[in-house]
């Protein structure tokens, strides 16, 4: 790895040009997307069950696995031809436009960025909950894991997901060593599905309560998508990113299966669908104290895990608007010896402090699924787009997702059901949210784009696309 | 315990805080800007990849 380091700096370096390392391997793109995820297995999902009962957060875990699925597929084809820092920014830049670009890369930067201060919340929560000691607050705990991984992320990117890919492994296994523990083959000893989960409580609320509970499903598998940011990073990403993405979508679809199928055998849907820990109850209720510390333990790395991914995501997004000039250049400068977008990086610091320390958490899920179900809506109609520019054939892909365009019409259709599972529970967010978009975005078309070069932004050297 | 690992939190977030404000103000009054800014997109991939089929 410390060969690969110093031949990546010597050979990017061009004279006065600085960019960042390609130091990445497959191990690290999963790190980066399984660690962003996997806090929601550890809290969030089972707000579903509060929504719909037990067995609608069995449902949501499956369909919303398969929206999820689409995401990874659609991202993993588009990704290993458009590899550039951004993600679906760049993707939207090239196949859509700077409009839809500018709204993408400000949806990647108010999910992760969100995503990073409920995060940090709930690892505060966490201790102070384990602590029970008065007048202990959680502000120190959420200072010290945004300003750590901030800085984490600042002196470099290899080091930062070599952390994510450790810290993620120890949380996962920590699942996999519950599951076992727990007698899954046999119902009765310490699992109760049967008593717990009955025909006349499975679906409390009817079959409106499963739509009601994708807004929290959503939360098995929430930022899969962020491997893409690490595209101008990795060594080879028409390999690693569709490797890593998938294997990283399979890791969480186990996960999750296993997650349910615990806590729903252990705790009541009353009961499962309001504690802010149900891994770490599971735990508790096993009535073993190594299983209550290690899922008290994975539940904090899974946390850390998750808010380190999600600097590392949105300092990128940032970045790439700076590069294109979409926001002030000074924002792109890349730092000359830890080769990361410093600026960046620290210009999100407070952004995250402040909302750590003012917002509720449940506003900045909410804000964070927001976004992130917009930018899932854009990927299904850029993937349409995509093939339609761009026919197979016309330019070389690193992988080419099956069946399309039925991935993309399952996307979408699945992404109006979420937008009205939210409208249900947070209307008047969503009604905010967009409201702030088509603001910035008047302001960006009328403004903003004047300062962009726009020959310069059109990077891929691909032909011209059909009917053009 | 409790209260002294959040004060030790404290410390540890002002420290790193400082040192990556000190770090940051070296490398801006070290490197011109226009260096610090010169990182383009895709030029690795404009280098590597030809797009033959």
């Amino acid at each position: 790895m410390t060969a690969a380091v110093e031949t990546a700096q010597t050979t990017t370096i061009h004279g006065d040009r600085v960019s960042l390392l390609r130091v990445l391997g497959p191990a690290h793109v999963w790190a980066l997307g399984v660690g962003i995820v996997l806090v929601g297995e550890f809290t969030g999902w089972n707000f579903a069950a509060d929504k719909g009962g037990a067995l609608a957060a069995l449902i949501v875990c499956w369909i919303v696995g398969l929206l999820y699925t689409s995401v990874a597929m659609i991202d993993s084809e588009v990704t290993s031809t458009v590899a550039a820092a951004g993600g679906q920014y760049a993707q939207a830049k090239h196949i859509v436009g700077p409009l839809m670009a500018f709204n993408v890369a400000l949806f990647l930067v108010f999910a992760y960025t969100m995503l990073e201060v409920s995060d940090a919340i709930l690892l505060g929560d966490t201790i102070v909950a384990k602590a029970g000691v008065e007048g202990l607050t959680h502000n120190s705990f959420i200072a010290a894991t945004i300003v750590v991984l901030a800085w984490l992320n600042y002196r470099g990117v290899l080091m930062t997901l070599n952390v994510n890919f450790v810290i993620t492994a120890i949380a996962y296994i920590s699942i996999v060593i519950l599951f076992f523990s727990v007698s899954p083959w046999t119902q009765g000893a310490v699992l109760k599905l049967n008593e717990l989960v009955t025909p006349g409580n499975a679906l409390p609320y009817g079959w409106i309560g499963v739509i009601a509970a994708f807004q929290f499903g959503i939360w098995y598998y929430l930022g899969i998508e962020g491997t893409t940011q690490a595209a101008e990073e990795v060594r080879s990403p028409a390999r690693s990113l569709p490797y890593g993405t998938m294997a990283g979508m399979i890791t969480l679809l186990i996960a999750a299966a296993m997650t349910w199928y615990v806590c729903a055998s252990l705790m009541p849907w009353e009961y499962l669908g309001i504690t802010y820990y149900p891994l770490w109850d599971a735990g508790k209720l096993t009535g073993s104290p190594l299983l209550e510390n290690l899922l008290f333990i994975a539940t904090l790395l899974s946390a850390l895990a998750s808010a380190n991914g999600c600097i590392n995501d949105a300092a990128r997004a940032w970045f790439s608007l700076g590069r294109d000039r979409y926001l002030p250049s000074w924002f792109s400068a890349v730092h000359p010896k830890y080769r990361t977008p410093y600026r960046s990086i620290l210009f999100l610091l407070p952004i995250a402090l402040a909302f750590a320390f003012i917002a509720d958490l449940n506003q900045a899920i909410t804000f964070s699924i927001l976004s992130g179900v917009l930018q899932y809506t854009f990927m299904s109609i850029n993937i349409m787009m995509f093939r339609k520019k761009w026919p197979l054939g016309t330019i070389r892909r690193g992988y080419t997702h099956p069946f399309h365009p039925l991935p993309a019409i399952v996307l979408f259709c699945l992404c109006m059901v979420t937008f009205f599972a939210i409208f249900l529970g947070f209307g008047s967010q969503l009604i905010a949210m967009t409201v702030f978009y088509f603001l910035i975005s008047l302001w960006f078309h009328f403004y903003r784009y004047k300062f962009v070069r726009r020959g310069d932004q059109f990077s891929m050297p691909w032909p011209k696309p059909q009917g053009y | 315990m409790w209260m002294g690992l959040s004060y030790v939190c404290w410390g540890i977030s002002a420290v790193l805080a400082l040192w990556m404000l000190y770090d940051w103000f070296k490398v801006d009054t070290t490197y011109s800007e226009d260096m610090l800014t010169s990182s383009r997109e895709g030029e690795l991939e404009a280098v590597s990849e030809k797009h033959r089929i």
